[in-house]
């Protein structure tokens, strides 16, 4: 029986490769180049900044190499490189979000190259648990951003706030929150995703998945915590998503003068600037909650395929780029924390706006990684918005955890 | 020997042809169907060996365990019935009011209004999404004109209240009790979303040019003496229309209903632009889903099953609808 199936699927693929005329698979290991050879780089770029800022800094490094790298932007990163691979030509190096570091490392299509790096450790402790494999850190984050709480300055005094107001526990927040609300405005909106959300479940000690990643912990108490909070402060009518207000996103419901607080991450200061020029804020730490402060952090590391045969040269040029001097430079262009602790403070010195959201980065929590996580998770916040109607937290823990627990059994 | 001849050199001819549909058609119809046998995370070449060979495994996780894998597929499939029931006869029945519109040989300016009707359909669909998004926002035009009349619009593509939930309010305790494929008898009858509705406006407003084009050609090829009969016999306007025309339509409609059916069970752009499946998954579709599978989650096996199985869902409607026709007949 299994001769005949393992037969079958042979002549299927064969009679395949015949029609589709597919190339050989990338399986085949091949041979390390040596001499100048030409890097492909694959990012999924922010802007335009960012994009003459990886240019001059992989430029540096080819001229220094006599290498040569061609830079390509991608539209859709996944996509793309889900194609590159299934096809068997992944670039020699790509941006790689944590979602799809899971599915890649398992299958072995990852170059293990991090220890390698000079001062492996020198990287903040939860962007290395996120690219962690098998016991083992993979690849090199490039840059993080956490969240923060962004408040609009002006309309805090309107509302007769003093410095000595800002939040740091649940309560003060639901309070301030209610104190900035007016007709035309919400005192706090925010996301209804998990990529928000989440950080609530951190502040009560809660989250999606026990520490090693192998149980879903969905319906803990802890969880039920946040959510009611998160229900109250929506109910109350202080508090709303986004959407809600008619905006896409947290930052253009605050920068549209419709929510006076809302929970956004670093990139709300370049959006901030070039959208909403004339609206005056400040971002500070996420107020604590029962288990005290907590946040989520967002990063994406440097990957290398296993069996490129560039490998070594693509090392070489990640060894560059996240040099505590270069990753400042990129940084600074990205409006991104550098992933290097030693960088990162030598950074906030310089950029005193970035200092909430890296105080962050002592209790922030890392995306979770496990496959078959984005269905889970995206069906979580489809639920979201039923909360501020009346939806029960509890049963939408109840089919979280059911939904995990699927996706970790597979 | 001449007949075996020219049927060589009728292969011949038609080699091209076949070669470019194998390629381009078979060859990717059976690729998808292979992948919906593995359990392929799309990490490397599936033809190349080392993939985990499934067999139905994918199609079992579909259809018979009960998860958010059938529970997001029976979601869509319910998205997608109320999109038929409401697209096609929508875009036909305006498709085909069209049609008689910039037929009639006394109107003026007929170029003009062809191309005007037709537009919509030869613009890219993602431009007219990102349009409809603008239009359909909180405070965009459509509510505005709304205002006029008195009515406080919603804002649309963040209301996930079925239209007939709000006609007919709070459900009845039974009907969220009762499950049928993962989804409650309510979830099943609470019609299509607010949000859903403006997608399905989009959707007739830019399929209707075409299929204008299809009744016009028609209209134009109807045998002018049958209406000019019907004319003497003292028929009406609206006599002639009901009675002679559309019957000699017949079979544009089913051409026209046929081709509806099966582009809207294919919705995607649309969806992928405008609101990737929010709020709430009522703009969830077969097609939108697979693609969420397959890239999201790197479950490229459980996409193509999603594929395969939307496939035979549309083989099977596409027959029905002939037998109730009665095209298949004879």
């Amino acid at each position: 029986m299994r001769t005949r199936r393992s037969a079958a699927m042979t002549a299927a693929a064969l009679a395949l490769t015949a029609l589709a005329g597919c190339g050989q698979g990338f399986d085949s290991n091949q041979a390390a180049a040596s001499g100048p050879v030409s890097l492909s780089v694959l990012i999924g770029s922010s802007g335009d900044a960012e994009t003459q800022a990886v240019r001059a800094a992989t430029g540096a490094w080819a001229d220094r190499t006599h290498n040569s790298v061609n830079l390509t932007l991608a539209q859709d990163a996944k996509q793309q490189l889900s194609q590159a691979f299934a096809g068997g030509t992944p670039p020699d190096l790509f941006y790689l979000d944590p979602a799809m570091f899971a599915r890649l490392a398992k299958s072995g299509s990852l170059d293990s190259y991090a220890a390698a790096l000079p001062d492996p450790d020198g990287f903040y402790a939860t962007l290395r648990q996120t690219f962690t494999a098998n016991g083992k850190v993979v690849c090199a984050p490039k840059d993080f951003s956490t969240l923060a709480l962004v408040i609009d300055t002006d309309a805090w005094a309107q509302a007769g706030l003093t410095e000595a107001d800002t939040p740091t526990t649940w309560d003060q927040l639901a309070a301030v929150a209610t104190r900035l609300t007016t007709p035309q405005r919400k005192g706090l909106a925010l996301s209804d995703t998990h990529d928000r959300v989440g950080a609530f479940l951190v502040q009560a000690c809660g989250w999606y998945l026990s520490q090693d990643g192998r149980t879903a912990t969905a319906d803990s108490p802890e969880n039920l915590t946040a959510l009611r909070y998160l229900q109250k402060l929506l109910t109350s009518g202080s508090t709303a998503f986004a959407k809600q207000v008619d905006a896409g996103w947290g930052g253009e419901a605050f920068g549209k003068g419709r929510a006076a607080m809302t929970i956004e991450g670093n990139w709300m200061i370049g959006a901030l600037a070039k959208d909403y020029p004339d609206r005056h804020w400040k971002a500070v730490e996420l107020p604590a909650g029962p288990a005290g402060r907590g946040t989520l952090s967002f990063t994406n590391c440097w990957g290398i395929p296993a069996n490129s045969p560039h490998r070594a040269q693509a090392e070489q040029l990640v060894a560059a780029l996240t040099d505590p001097a270069q990753q400042t430079a990129l940084a600074k262009a990205t409006g991104t924390l550098p992933s290097r602790t030693s960088a990162a403070t030598a950074f906030v010195a310089e950029h005193p706006e970035q200092k909430p959201f890296l105080a962050g980065a002592e209790h922030a929590r890392g995306p979770v990684t496990a496959t078959g996580f984005d269905s889970v998770l995206s069906d979580f916040d489809s639920g979201l918005l039923g909360l501020s109607t009346g939806g029960d937290p509890e049963q939408l823990l109840k089919t979280l955890q059911r939904n995990a627990s699927q996706a970790l059994g597979k | 020997m001449r007949r075996r001849r020219e049927s060589l050199a009728g292969w011949l001819f038609t080699t091209p042809a076949l070669v470019l549909l194998g390629l381009f058609l078979l060859a990717p119809i059976l690729l998808a169907v292979w992948v919906s046998l593995l359990d392929w995370d799309g990490t490397r070449n599936p033809l190349a060996g080392g993939v985990p060979f499934v067999g139905l495994d994918n199609y079992r996780d579909l259809l018979t365990q009960d998860g958010l894998l059938r529970t997001d597929f029976a979601t869509s499939v319910r998205n997608t019935l109320y999109f038929v029931l409401l697209a096609v006869p929508a875009q036909t029945a305006l498709a085909f009011g069209l049609a008689v519109a910039v037929n009639n040989k006394l109107l003026r300016g007929r170029t003009f209004f062809r191309t005007v009707f037709y537009f919509p359909s030869v613009t890219s669909s993602v431009a007219i999404s990102v349009v409809f998004l603008f239009l359909f926002s909180g405070t965009g035009a459509v509510n505005g004109l709304l205002r006029l009349f008195g009515v406080d619009g919603p804002t649309w593509f963040a209301d996930p209240r079925g239209l007939l939930h709000l006609l007919l309010g709070q459900p009845p305790r039974w009907m969220l009790d009762t499950r049928v494929f993962s989804l409650s008898l309510w979830d099943w009858v609470s019609g299509p979303s607010v949000a859903m509705t403006a997608v399905i406006v989009l959707v007739v407003w830019t399929t209707s040019g075409t299929f204008m084009l299809m009744y016009l050609a028609a209209l134009q090829n109807l045998p002018e003496d049958v209406g000019e009969a019907a004319l003497i016999d003292g028929a009406t306007r609206w006599q002639r229309l009901r009675e002679v025309t559309l019957p000699l339509l017949r079979p544009t409609t089913f051409l026209v209903m046929t081709l509806g059916l099966i582009s809207t069970w294919q919705v995607f752009d649309q969806v992928y632009v405008m609101s990737q499946g929010n709020p709430a998954k009522t703009t969830l579709t077969p097609a939108y889903l697979s693609y969420q599978r397959a890239f999201g989650d790197g479950a490229f096996g459980t996409g193509a099953a999603i594929a395969i199985t939307l496939t035979a869902l549309i083989l099977v409607l596409t027959w029905a609808q002939r037998r109730l026709f009665g095209e298949g007949r004879g």
